[in-house]
């Protein structure tokens, strides 16, 4: 059974370290075990965001579809990261394509069902806000590193 | 400190020392006036130095005046410093030639004329020690500044007319010059106690001990050399300005965020006078060029040269590097400009990089005084920081 | 205490090379063997000494001034494996005048040499670390020295890590090398671009977030880290959030250099002379300054 298996593997996570049981449990009731074949999409832009993954082996790709020049890549998460924001907040739809650059195998927790029960246990709702934050955080730093384009031409 | 005499001359007899150094091939180069300002140049004689000549120097202001008497050194530094001559403005370094076989470079090897340098202030003697430090002192010596220094003597003349921007007392790089030179000159002029005018002359080393002995001179008197001391002392009392040392170093890096260096920078118009008048000032840049001649016969290739020109931490490609410079705002070039001087050349050289000498002061078309700013940087921080 | 005349006769005096020593301001004319492209704008002179072959010794992050005829010198860093010394090899950026004539040069044309200047990456005191190399866009060029001789003497570091940033997978240099290195497994490569093309299956993101999931002991791990200032900046953050001293990681700096021998000025960096303390510095050496604007 879900409740029983998952548990540990929830708990070993350093993204939950802290969490008290009960809101550990909570959590465990919204996850399931996913894997995608290399070359798989994950999501798709504009699809509603229901789910979040905890990467535990293998790329994923975030990437924008380029009308004139197919599927970009604007950035690759790696096994013990973080895929997927839009289930947080309005609208909840996917921005961005995420595909299985390899094999992947992630702990896939329904979004939907956490929200519920966010808003009942508003404890809960917190510990979550205080896990996100940073990752969100550390993701716009990385971004606009990038958009530096250090390595381009002198300024 | 064992030097070993000191002995007076009359004043006329200056020309014989002029003649004494003539005749052992020495260029005299020495104080003389010239477009409104007391300079440093090629003498061939006494009566081209600065007799009865004094100057006003304050903020932003230098102005000649004339004296009631004839005194030969009755004036302060002008802008003029022994850099000129020991570190020259614009050297060539490197002659390249390219032909079919390759490329062969030559060092400049002109050898520099022995000068006599006459009218060295202790301000000066400090900053040329300095420059010593600098440019022989390192890992890399540098041979134009080495064949220069080897190939001058030092006459220094002692202050006893500081001007309103000396401060060298207060970095005890004078009013005396303590040592460096191969003779001391004090001026005494008629005065008090029944001394006669003449010209104290302390001998530093045995180059200056043969020159000596090749005057009309006699032992100088207890009273000679106490009227010498008392000059010297009125003149260190008579310095207003003073830069407070004690501790700088540390004050000036520990204020290095400070919004006071933007302050100044609204002033400043980094127009870099003050490190060209500057005796320590030592920085240069290197330029190159190609010559348009070429040899009829073909047989020799292009021309390249690398020339060495003074430069000015206040240029603002001083510190360029990939597409723009490291340091843009005026207030940052004076930040580095003078905690370079207070506090970095102690960590790099040894001491202090400033001598006391005021000229940045006088030349500054802003009247920015460094005392003012270095104690003003180097008291405690406001409160609140 | 010497007085600074005393000390400056003494110099002139017990060392009679102020005047006879070799020229420091002086070129010793070297000949292009080799001019490759690497990416658009990168390309690698190897050089041989014009006359008799002589080796030229240099210790890994030492750099050169290499003057172009006419038109100027730059400071370029060493770029080839100290221990082939017979030759000279240089990555060089197109960006000025000068590296843009040099990336013009042909097979049997000449170039002035002056150096080997400043300091090196502390491949000695490394010894039994684990040493995490971090370059980034064509600061891998001053690191490749360094590379070469960690591998050379493999068996006395402990774990070797090699993060890697580039623009796109098109600006990466020493392609054929990182992807040999990748096949060892005494080493861990990883590679990260700042914006991917459509075939790229690797990484991407900024090469200091390579840093948080790098294998190896912060405790005792030495850093050398080589790139845009910026990039250092945040390396050397990410590095310090793993636990890294911050004595233990090793930057290389760049300044405007003329003279590259400690006396022209321009190449200071609070008190420092990037030409002869660097331009290789332990990080807290490069404290307070380090990140301090306009310094």
């Amino acid at each position: 059974m879900v409740a029983t298996t998952l548990e540990p593997s929830l708990a070993s996570q350093p993204f939950f370290e802290g969490l008290s049981a009960p809101h550990l449990a909570l959590l465990t009731g919204c996850t399931s075990n996913a894997v995608f074949n290399a070359g798989e999409l994950i999501f798709r832009e504009g699809q509603p965001a229901d789910r979040f993954y905890l990467l535990r082996h293998g790329r994923v790709g975030l990437e924008i579809f380029l009308p004139a020049g197919g599927p970009l890549t604007i950035e690759t998460l790696e096994q013990g990261e973080v895929l997927g924001f839009s289930w947080l907040f309005p609208p909840y739809k996917s921005r961005f394509d995420a595909r299985a650059l390899t094999l992947v195998r992630a702990l896939s927790l329904d979004g939907a069902c956490l929200r519920r029960k966010c808003e009942e246990d508003t404890a809960l709702g917190y510990e979550l806000m205080k896990r996100f934050a940073p990752l969100i955080i550390a993701r716009l730093e990385s971004t606009r590193m990038q958009l530096l384009d250090l390595y381009g031409h002198a300024r | 400190m064992g030097q070993s005499s000191t002995v007076i001359l009359e004043p006329a007899r200056l020309a014989d020392l002029f003649a004494a150094l003539h005749d052992e091939g020495y260029e005299i180069v020495g104080p003389t006036v010239r477009d409104g300002a007391v300079v440093y140049e090629t003498l061939s004689s006494t009566s081209e130095l600065p007799q009865g000549v004094g100057d006003e120097q304050s903020p932003g202001s230098y102005r000649l005046r004339e004296r009631n008497d004839s005194a030969l050194f009755g004036y302060a530094v002008g802008p003029h410093s022994w850099k000129r001559y020991l570190h020259p403005p614009r050297v060539t370094l490197i002659r390249a030639q390219r032909s079919a076989e390759g490329m062969t470079f030559a060092s400049d090897g002109e050898p520099p004329p022995r000068r006599a340098f006459v009218g060295v202030r202790p301000c000066d003697l400090a900053a040329i020690a300095l420059q010593d430090r600098v440019l022989l002192g390192g890992p890399h010596v540098d041979p134009v500044y080495a064949a220069r220094r080897r190939s001058c003597l030092v006459i220094a003349v002692n202050c006893t007319e500081p001007s309103a921007t000396c401060f060298c007392a207060s970095v005890e790089t004078g009013p005396r010059a303590r040592t460096g030179f191969d003779l001391a000159l004090t001026e005494l002029a008629a005065g008090a106690g029944g001394v006669s005018p003449g010209i104290l002359v302390e001998v530093g080393t045995p180059a200056g001990a043969a020159l000596v002995e090749k005057l009309e001179q006699r032992p100088a008197s207890a009273a000679e050399l106490q009227r010498a001391d008392e000059l010297l002392a009125a003149a260190a009392a008579r310095m207003s300005r003073r830069l407070a040392t004690a501790g700088l170093e540390e004050r000036l890096y520990a204020r290095y965020e400070d919004p006071a260096w933007d302050a100044i920078g609204q002033r400043c118009l980094a127009c870099a006078n003050c490190t060209q008048v500057c005796p320590s000032c030592f920085c240069t840049t290197v330029v190159d060029s190609t010559s348009l001649e070429l040899d009829p016969a073909g047989a020799q290739g292009p021309k390249a040269e690398r020339h060495r020109l003074w430069d000015s931490c206040f240029t603002l490609d001083f510190t360029y590097i990939h597409g723009g410079s490291v340091r843009t705002s005026a207030g940052a070039r004076y930040r580095q400009w003078l905690t370079h001087k207070l506090a970095a050349w102690r960590d790099q050289f040894g001491a202090c990089g400033c001598v006391g000498c005021g000229r940045c002061i006088t030349w500054c078309p802003a009247g920015i005084d460094i005392t003012a700013e270095a104690n003003a940087l180097g008291a405690a921080p406001a409160p609140g920081r | 205490m010497d007085t600074p005349v005393e000390l400056a006769e003494a110099a002139a005096l017990a060392s009679p090379r102020a005047i006879d020593t070799p020229d420091p301001m002086r070129p010793v004319p070297f000949v292009v063997l080799q001019n490759t492209r690497e990416t658009g704008d990168t390309f690698t002179l190897t050089l041989q000494p014009a006359g008799a072959p002589a080796p030229f010794r240099f210790a890994p992050g030492q750099f050169n001034m290499l003057y172009v005829f006419g038109v100027g010198e730059v400071p370029i860093s060493i770029s080839g494996d100290p221990a082939r010394p017979e030759l000279l090899v240089h990555t060089i950026r197109a960006v000025g005048a000068a590296t843009r004539a040099l990336q013009k040069l042909q097979k049997g044309e000449v170039v002035g040499v002056r150096g080997p200047f400043g300091t090196a990456w502390p491949v000695e005191p490394a010894h039994g670390h684990d040493v995490v190399v971090v370059a980034g866009g064509i600061g891998l060029a001053p690191l490749r020295p360094a590379l070469y001789h960690l591998l050379l003497h493999r068996v006395q570091y402990g774990r070797l890590v090699l993060l890697c940033g580039a623009r796109t997978p098109k600006d990466l240099i020493y392609a054929r090398e990182l992807r040999e290195w990748r096949g060892r497994f005494d080493m861990e490569v990883d590679v990260t671009v700042d914006r991917a093309t459509a075939d790229w299956q690797g990484a991407v993101g900024v090469v200091t977030r390579l840093v948080e999931r790098a294998p190896f002991d912060p405790g005792s791990a030495m850093a050398f880290v080589c790139g845009p200032e910026v990039m250092i900046r945040f390396a050397v953050m990410a590095l310090e959030q793993r636990g890294v001293a911050a004595r233990s990681v090793h930057v290389s700096m760049e300044r405007n250099m003329k003279c590259a021998v400690g006396l022209c000025g321009h190449c200071q960096f609070g008190s420092r002379f990037v030409c002869r303390d660097g331009p290789v510095f332990p990080y807290d050496q490069t404290l307070p300054f380090f990140g301090m604007r306009e310094v």
